[in-house]
């Protein structure tokens, strides 16, 4: 018997590791064919042009550079000449998905005729999953912050790729927020209810905080910082909820009244239903009054668009996205000029004033977004097609902050650090790195890049804010595994190797080397310099003498810096 | 006998440096000492004289007040700890904590912290900046304020977190520059500063290379690119300063006897604190050497007593060596983490977060010696501490002499010449002050 026992045993034992292996055998070939797979080429996006050729289009085009243009008068009119569209596509990349251009795509741009490539590129991207994944993380930080949330509460992953699909297919911006501030169930099976969630903790005894979801939706929303209501009356004279005529001063009553909207939000008791509404009422301390007060809902401006169907966060949802409440699309406006110009039309980007007192080109973008259906595609097109996009940060006048300030020349700013590590990544390859770059290619970017960033740091909620480089920065760059791997001699990985072993021409070389990392050809000064080093160097040496100059072009100021 | 270094050849390091600096071709912006200027500076700059510095020493997770420095022994919510006497009459802290409890006539102890934050990352924030997490700023934590608040030639950083985690200390409005630089144990290089191709390629790629794409991006551009904007050329400049910096040194624990690396102990944490010290004789203004895995959930005895193993000597070593070195003065140690644990143990033998009533460590500057701040309650009424989930726990009834973590950064600052009521106009325009606490006079010298 015993002897049985052990064979079968034994059979056992052998059919397990058998199975084992003919699984880790399928994995591999999966793998090594996902990775020899040949990749498409670039495709025209169908319908490339169609956005900007509309009539109504071309109006609020108009209109915005109109405005663009008068707000230069207070540099007397200098503008800057328009940049060369190689630069102008960077920035387009940098601002949608977060990284430079691949030569592959500089290639395929270059086969468009002149006047059409940008609204083609801006086509390509914004039609690429990308882009949809990029702006979502970038919202995102808006909307539920960069905190880890509570533990089983927050699914911020599953939270983001919502966010990236609704971008994806092309979601009202109004009925994704409306989905966000109004949604009901569980957090896995809604993502969107992560919204709700991402302000609970260990000592939220299954509510959600009304005081942060207010401050969240004021600033996220509607570019409205009433945050320090949350304490006191505003005393500063910087918040004002009525007009010209009528000054409504902000009043801690307007900050609770705004959270009250939120203080049925709960987890019920019966497990698996997730978030509902269970109707409590909003009970605060106030400093004007004595004891506890009981606040209806009520909101801190607009007050005569809001009404009274449905849920509480049903009314406060349909209230935010109202047409008429112009301060929801100006925030969005805000937001994403901020994306793609590296800083907002008003500072901070989540802090506009309800007034008049803004650049007239916010209210023309603006209700532009809101008389079509808030596409953010749309926003995006017309963004780029403006003057000031299009515009260098070089002139042949002396560039002084006042010029920047009024969009006469495009503002010189710093890379976020999401964006300098896609660069180097980019940098080192010839074709675009997206969904077909091989699953072990985008696994391990996946991987370095958490690791940059833990080094690098992060900027955390708000984005727009600093512009400061440290010496923590500057060694990783200089001395980190990820530059120094993206510029060794590697025939297989690194664009320099291969440019080096492939490309005998050293003026043609450099010019390759350049219009990989930089996204631009040398000028003729540096391409004397760099042919000369790079001339009469053999083999490996010149693959490091190529590798040398790209950790010079990585390293530069050019490079960590959109221009 | 290859390494220049190694042969004594100082004279030689710095030649090269000098010479691949000057390569560059660029402005440093910012007049730099040699080594041998600034230790003339130095020795000038007598250690009394020299501005305050900090060291926190940060327990990330939330250690066991009752397993530390408030425990009580015997009752229905001591657990297995025991007491020891210290060197203070009358006053016991946990047993765990042996060489310590030589050190207490040396330092202030706080029992009474009270904050409002139990979750993490919100309390780590809370107790590092001494401000609760707001939406629209983020505060700098109290090592990047203490930078603030100095300006000095060295040629590394000035706040440095040595094995931090998840929360290193950041500096906020204040602006990156003023962010921790971060390294791990001691024993390893530090990152990224070591040069990955030779001498000769640095100079090439950091010299010509890199100066003629900076010389062509300058060109047309915004006037003084590098100093009005970008201080892209000027952080460079320095990281390469740094590299081959003599002050580096600091960090080597090597160059201390075996015997003392033996009383710090043999573990990351405890070479940390050496480091600390040697890089605070430096000129460093703050470090910040976290131990963490204090989050004891389960088993909260075994947990906390791994920890104390290793935090008991090394801390107890750190204010030895403060005051053999004539440090003790100028130097402000805080020691604690982010909320205590509860006073019940729950069904899996741990203890959960809790930040009604924890303790810290204070020690050196102006602050008192051989003190015991406020107290908890040894038998508490077991029937409060069930509402926590109600949010309904009044700590006043659970403890007394309250300071809250806004008072404890009003008295860190106080005790470091930091004037705390002074305001400075945030980014956002919003006037702050450093703290909006109060210093505790009793945690002061007279």
């Amino acid at each position: 018997m015993t002897v049985a026992k052990n064979k079968s045993k034994w059979s056992q034992n052998r059919f397990a590791q058998a199975s084992l292996l003919c699984a880790a055998v399928a994995v591999a070939l999966t793998l090594a064919g996902a990775t020899l797979q040949a990749r498409p080429a670039i495709r025209n996006p169908e319908h490339a042009f169609a956005p900007v050729l509309s009539e109504d289009f071309q109006q609020s085009l108009s209109r915005a550079n109109r405005q663009l243009q008068e707000l230069a008068e207070a540099v007397d009119g200098q503008l800057a000449p328009a940049a060369d569209n190689l630069l102008i596509a960077r920035r387009l990349s940098l601002a949608l998905v977060g990284s430079g251009m691949s030569l592959e795509e500089m290639r395929a741009l270059e086969d468009i005729p002149r006047d059409q490539q940008i609204t083609w590129f801006t086509s390509y991207l914004v039609n690429d999953r990308r882009w949809a994944d990029y702006f979502a993380e970038r919202f995102s930080r808006a909307f539920v912050g960069t905190n880890d949330g509570a533990f089983l509460l927050f699914r911020k992953r599953k939270f983001n790729t919502w966010l990236a699909d609704q971008l994806d297919q092309g979601t009202s911006y109004a009925e994704i927020v409306r989905e966000m501030i109004s949604a009901q169930g569980l957090w896995t099976d809604k993502p969107q209810v992560n919204f709700i969630t991402a302000t609970m903790d260990e000592s939220s005894n299954g509510r959600a905080d009304p005081v942060r979801l207010a401050g969240r939706t004021s600033r996220a929303f509607l570019a409205q910082r009433i945050d320090c209501l949350q304490c006191h009356d505003d005393f500063l004279g910087q918040l004002n909820f009525g007009d010209e005529q009528d000054v409504v001063s902000g009043r801690q009553e307007h900050f609770h009244r705004l959270a009250a909207f939120y203080a049925e939000a709960a987890l019920p008791k019966m497990p698996l239903r997730g978030i509902t509404d269970d109707g409590q009422a909003y009970e605060v301390e106030l400093l004007s009054k004595p004891g506890k007060q009981t606040l209806t809902p009520d909101v801190p401006f607009a007050k005569s668009i809001l009404n009274n169907e449905g849920s509480r966060r049903q009314q406060l949802a349909a209230w935010v996205t109202h047409p008429e409440n112009r301060a929801f699309a100006r925030s969005v406006v805000n937001r994403t000029w901020a994306l793609m110009f590296g800083r907002p039309l008003v500072s901070p980007v989540d802090s506009i004033p309800l007034d008049d007192s803004v650049p007239p080109v916010l209210d023309t973008l603006a209700t532009d977004f809101s008389q079509h259906d808030y596409d953010l595609r749309r926003l995006i097109y017309l963004i780029a097609e403006t003057d000031a996009f299009r515009r260098s940060s070089r002139a042949d006048f002396e560039i002084t902050l006042a010029h920047e300030e009024c969009w006469a020349v495009f503002p010189i700013t710093q890379l976020r650090p999401e964006q300098v590590v896609g660069s180097v990544f980019q940098a080192s390859k010839l074709t675009a790195l997206d969904s077909s770059s091989s699953i072990l290619t985008r696994l391990k970017i996946f991987g370095d890049t958490r690791s940059f960033l833990k080094r690098f740091g992060d900027r955390g909620d708000d984005e727009f804010d600093s512009d400061s480089v440290t010496i923590a920065q500057r060694l990783l760059l200089m001395n980190g595994n990820l530059v120094t791997e993206q510029t060794k001699v590697d025939l297989v990985n690194n664009a320099s190797s291969r440019i080096a072993a492939l490309v005998p021409d050293p003026a043609q070389a450099i010019e390759l080397a350049f219009l990989c990392a930089l996204n631009r050809r040398p000028s003729e000064i540096e391409s004397l310099q760099f042919v000369d080093y790079l001339k009469d160097k053999r083999g490996d040496a010149r693959s490091q003498a190529l590798g040398d100059i790209y950790w010079a072009m990585i390293n530069s100021t050019e490079f960590s810096w959109n221009h | 006998m290859n390494n220049p270094r190694e042969s004594g050849c100082a004279a030689y390091v710095e030649m090269n440096r000098r010479r691949w600096l000057g390569t560059l071709g660029t402005g440093i912006g910012t007049a730099w000492l040699t080594p041998f200027a600034e230790q003339l500076s130095r020795a000038a700059e007598s250690k009394r004289d020299r501005p305050k510095s900090l060291l926190m020493i940060w327990l990330q997770g939330g250690p066991s007040q009752l397993e530390t420095f408030d425990p009580h022994p015997g009752t229905l919510i001591g657990g297995d700890v025991k007491g020891i006497a210290t060197s203070i009459p009358g006053i016991q802290i946990a047993d765990t904590l042996p060489a310590v409890a030589q050190q207490l006539e040396h330092v202030s102890l706080v029992r009474s912290l009270i904050s409002k934050e139990g979750d993490h990352e919100r309390a780590t924030y809370h107790l590092k900046t001494g401000w609760r997490p707001e939406p629209t700023i983020v505060h700098p934590a109290i090592g990047s304020i203490v930078c603030h608040h100095t300006k000095d030639n060295l040629e590394i950083p000035r706040h440095i977190s040595i094995l931090p985690t998840q929360w290193p200390a950041r500096a906020g409005y204040l602006g990156p520059s003023f962010d921790a630089f971060q390294i791990g144990d001691p024993a390893d290089p530090i990152p990224n500063l070591t040069r990955r191709v030779s001498e000769t390629q640095l100079q090439q790629r950091a010299g010509p290379l890199l100066g003629a794409l900076e010389h062509e991006f300058q060109r047309g551009r915004i006037a003084d690119l590098d100093q009005s904007r970008t201080l892209h050329r000027t952080a460079t400049t320095n990281a390469l300063r740094m590299m081959s910096s003599q002050q580096l040194d600091a960090f080597d624990i090597q160059q201390e006897s075996h015997a003392l690396q033996a009383d710090f102990g043999d573990h990351a944490f405890g070479r940390g604190c050496l480091a600390a010290i040697r890089l605070l004789e430096a000129g460093v203004r703050c470090v910040e050497v976290e131990l963490s895995g204090w989050d004891s959930h389960i088993n909260n005895h075994e947990i906390q007593s791994i920890k104390t193993s290793i935090l008991d000597r090394a801390l107890a070593s750190t204010l030895v060596e403060l005051r053999r070195r004539e440090m003790f003065d100028q130097t402000v140690v805080f020691c604690g983490g982010e909320f205590g644990r509860t006073p019940t143990i729950n069904p899996a033998g741990g203890r959960d977060h809790w930040p009604h009533g924890f303790s810290a460590l204070l020690a050196g500057g102006k602050l008192r010696r051989g003190y015991v701040h406020g107290s908890t309650a040894a038998n508490p009424d077991l029937t409060l501490l069930k509402s926590q989930r109600e949010r309904a726990i009044d700590p006043s009834r659970l403890a007394e002499k309250l300071v809250s973590v806004p008072d404890l950064h009003a008295t860190l600052l106080h005790a470091l010449d930091i004037d705390y009521t002074a305001e400075l106009v945030t980014p956002i325009g919003r006037p702050l002050k450093w703290s909006d606490g109060t210093h505790v006079t009793q945690l002061l010298q007279g």
